[in-house]
């Protein structure tokens, strides 16, 4: 019995524990349901999964079952990144408690019995408990805006090298805040029309609608909420990550006030979508984006010139090599900035590109090529956040020398290849027909294929080693119980 | 040692994803026994239309069994040509639209009044070919869906013979019937039942060219070669309403120049055949995935 509840103690009650029973279901979910679609279906695995797991497939209900998996998804990558927050941030102790909870408790009720209504037949009572598990992640970010209302004054900083106004205002503490805020407010915008649509028997998927000049208010909603929510999942994780490097000195204080200034206006263009401000709704989305992605440029200007700097600080003159060296000597520190980099390859540069280049030759393109590009762009910013998660995730459990290179260095370029694979994919009616397009088609896939199937074997490793590593007495566990993220930040 | 193996991996997928595609790669002929010149009635009254099974009525129409093939579009243009209906203009047949009303809405392009691109004749996918004084097929390809033709096109074609292209809405119930099945023949979708992306039909090589289209009619429940197929006409005995070819339906929206699409295609995976799917594109957009068929 102490055996189980040391480790249920490890697992539900240390922020690392948190972490790692979200990141294995994260990635059973990814591994399983990865199956059903894509090569894997055209192979006829997923075929055998159905059979294997008894699923319940109707063809009239696939879209409500793919907008129940992608919110089992994004609610246990919002549960991590909320753990981040609360073990990474100075916050009440009552408050972190309850905050963990309930969204513990909200996205395992979400991910269980929301994949269980939408794949294994229409239990209602499943479709309860996901309602129920959704509504408790509300309550707890909620919780978590209250827990981080920046101008308590207990909260208020003294060190000059953050961003602070006079008074000690902490700008970073608000730049989480408004995140948070506006997160839980986004919220709603898929909620409301969620409830409208009837439990998601009328719904759609957004890029099945593209090209339509008249859509409802509840289809804006929906757009906007899909596209603000993923925004607000990788603003979060920026800030995560710049907490964790300890982000601090004129650039964070420059970055900070636009982190800022950009969520709210971002948001506020999202918003408003429904309102009669719809036809600039675009204009200020692009107003608000601008800020927020310089903000985080300024993350990995700083970051990159500190690892440089550190990194050669025995040599009295370093070259340009031995500080790109250093720069890059640890993947998972390096790594992290270098996936938002890159994610300008993948996701922004493509979203600019359509948008200025729309008419002339994206729409002239059929809806379905449309809306390749567009399902691949948001499905590339999502393993983007999900491989800065497993980076910071490989610091937190501590890898060091061979092992850390090999994790870090694994993640960055196995993703980046299937990203690149993706990226190519979405514009590969640039350079080829499609009549003659099939043999770039099987190379990029290959390149996909192999770059995913990797990563994932990857974090199965990793797993698995966790795993085993809950059966040993004195395991790398028994030392994470009491380690608390805050104390982990870079020096 | 290691590495100069990985390198030559790479390089060789590299350099295979480079290969061009065998566009005129042999195309197994197969006579289906299904009429491309036979029509089927379509009863007015009300069935279920789109994914939430909207009650709606139509008419009562006659629609193509098939779709319209490549031999019927060549003999099409050999009479359009030679009465003027439609003419060369270098590479390319076009013929007259009237055009339709501009509202200048946010992305609508306009169509104007005049002559419009029909068929390409430049397109390496085109199967029809113009020897200067009458068209012809390319050899297997005569009892395949006619492909590479613009909205114009197949607008064109039904036009010139007094007929027209079927709105979404008789498109769907001449595919549907009555009920509210997601598929022509019913609940589910087989490998059997229509060509789509890697369905393994006889007609495709993922490996190299991808999915080609099929004879129309040809998923009748006939076996070929050993191949057997599974009888999925629709309600109405229309055949290939689901995958092989996307087809242009007639309907010009308001505010909109983009013509729909419906049907799912051999280039699309199973989900895009159900019913209810809409694809569009500007009216000139052509492709090897797309065809057409008419309605009186």
């Amino acid at each position: 019995m102490q055996f189980v509840k040391t480790r249920f103690n490890y697992l539900f009650n240390s922020t690392k524990g948190l972490i790692l029973v979200a990141i294995a279901l994260i990635s059973v979910v990814t591994a399983v349901w990865g199956m059903l679609s894509g090569p894997m279906a055209e192979m006829g695995v997923r075929e055998i999964v159905i059979k294997t797991l008894g699923m319940d497939i109707v063809q009239v209900e696939r879209e409500g079952r793919i907008v129940i998996l992608y919110h089992s998804i994004a609610m246990g990558i919002i549960a991590i990144e909320t753990y981040m927050v609360t073990g990474l941030l100075r916050m009440k102790s009552y408050f972190k408690t309850t905050i963990n909870l309930l969204i513990t408790v909200g996205y395992m009720l979400a991910l269980i019995f929301g994949l269980g209504f939408a794949y294994f037949g229409h239990n209602w009572a499943l479709h309860g408990l996901y309602i129920t598990g959704l509504s408790l992640i509300f309550f707890a970010g909620v919780l978590l805006c209250v827990a981080l209302w920046p101008w308590n004054k207990e909260y208020y900083i003294e060190d000059k090298d953050y961003a602070r106004t006079k008074s000690g205002f902490d700008l970073e503490r608000a730049a989480f805040f408004t995140t948070a805020v506006t997160t839980v407010i986004s919220a709603l915008f898929g909620a409301i029309p969620g409830s409208y649509y009837g439990n998601g028997f009328e719904n759609f998927l957004a890029e099945n609608v593209i090209r339509y000049p008249e859509k409802t208010v509840m289809q804006y909603s929906i757009i906007g909420h899909l596209h603000i929510m993923l925004a607000l999942i990788a603003v979060m994780i920026t800030l995560i990550i710049g907490r964790w490097l300890n982000f601090k000195g004129a650039w964070h204080k420059v970055a900070m006030p636009l982190m800022i200034l950009g969520c709210i206006v971002l948001n506020l263009g999202v918003w408003g979508v429904v309102t009669p401000l719809q036809p600039v709704a675009h204009m200020v989305i692009y107003v608000g984006a601008t800020p927020s992605m310089l903000a985080a440029l300024f993350l990995l200007i700083w970051s990159w010139n500190k690892f440089a700097k550190e990194g050669t600080a025995h040599i009295a003159k370093p070259t340009f090599l031995q500080k790109l060296g250093a720069m890059v000597s640890d993947p998972l520190k390096f790594g992290p900035t270098w996936q938002m980099l890159f994610m300008n390859f993948t996701t922004s540069g493509i979203g600019i590109f359509m948008a200025i280049r729309l008419e002339q030759i994206f729409r002239v393109w059929p809806a379905r090529e449309e809306r390749i590009e567009l399902t691949g762009h948001w499905h590339a910013l999502s393993a983007i956040i999900a491989t800065i998660i497993l980076m910071y995730y490989g610091d937190m459990i501590g890898l060091k020398g061979k092992v850390r290179q090999l994790y870090g260095w694994s993640i960055i370029i196995l993703s980046d290849i299937a990203l690149a694979g993706v990226t190519i994919f979405e514009m590969k009616r640039l350079f080829v027909s499609e009549a003659e397009q099939q043999p770039l088609v099987n190379g990029l896939m290959y390149a996909m294929d192999f770059g995913l199937a990797m990563l994932l074997v990857l974090v199965a490793v990793v797993m698995v080693w966790r795993l085993t590593d809950l059966f040993k007495k004195k395991g790398r566990w028994t030392e994470e119980v009491s380690h608390e993220l805050a104390r982990e930040v870079a020096k | 040692m290691k590495r100069l193996i990985l390198t030559f991996i790479l390089s060789a997928a590299l350099l295979a994803s480079c290969a061009p595609a065998d566009l005129n790669a042999p195309m197994p002929a197969y006579e289906t026994g299904v009429d491309a010149n036979a029509w089927a009635n379509v009863p007015a009254g009300e069935f279920y239309f789109g994914q939430h099974a909207k009650v709606e009525t139509t008419a009562a129409y006659e629609i193509m069994i098939t779709d319209v093939t490549a031999q019927q579009y060549a003999d099409f243009l050999d009479a359009a040509l030679a009465d003027g209906y439609v003419r060369l203009d270098g590479k390319r047949i076009v013929g007259f639209y009237p055009g339709d009303v501009f509202r200048g809405v946010k992305h609508e392009e306009k169509i104007d009044a005049g002559d419009w691109l029909f068929i390409p004749l430049d397109d390496p996918s085109q199967r029809i070919k113009f020897d200067g004084s009458a068209f012809s097929v390319q050899a297997g390809y005569e009892n395949h869906p006619m492909t590479s033709v613009t909205w114009f096109g197949a607008w064109g074609y039904c036009d010139y013979y007094g007929y027209r292209l079927p709105s979404e809405m008789e498109w769907e119930k001449a595919a549907r019937g009555t009920d509210q099945r997601p598929f022509p023949w019913g609940d589910d979708v087989l490998r059997e039942n229509a060509n789509f992306y890697s369905s393994r039909d006889p007609f495709e090589d993922m490996s190299s060219f991808g999915s080609r289209t099929s004879p129309v009619g040809f998923y009748n429940g006939m076996n070929y070669d050993g191949y057997q197929t599974l009888d999925s006409a629709s309600p109405y005995g229309l055949y290939d309403m689901a995958g092989n070819v996307w087809q242009w339906t007639g309907d010009v929206y308001e505010g909109m120049h983009y013509r729909f699409m419906r049907g799912g295609s051999k280039d699309v995976y199973d989900m895009d055949l159900r019913l209810w799917v809409r694809n569009n594109a500007t009216p000139t957009y052509f492709s090897p995935g797309v065809g057409f068929r008419c309605v009186r």
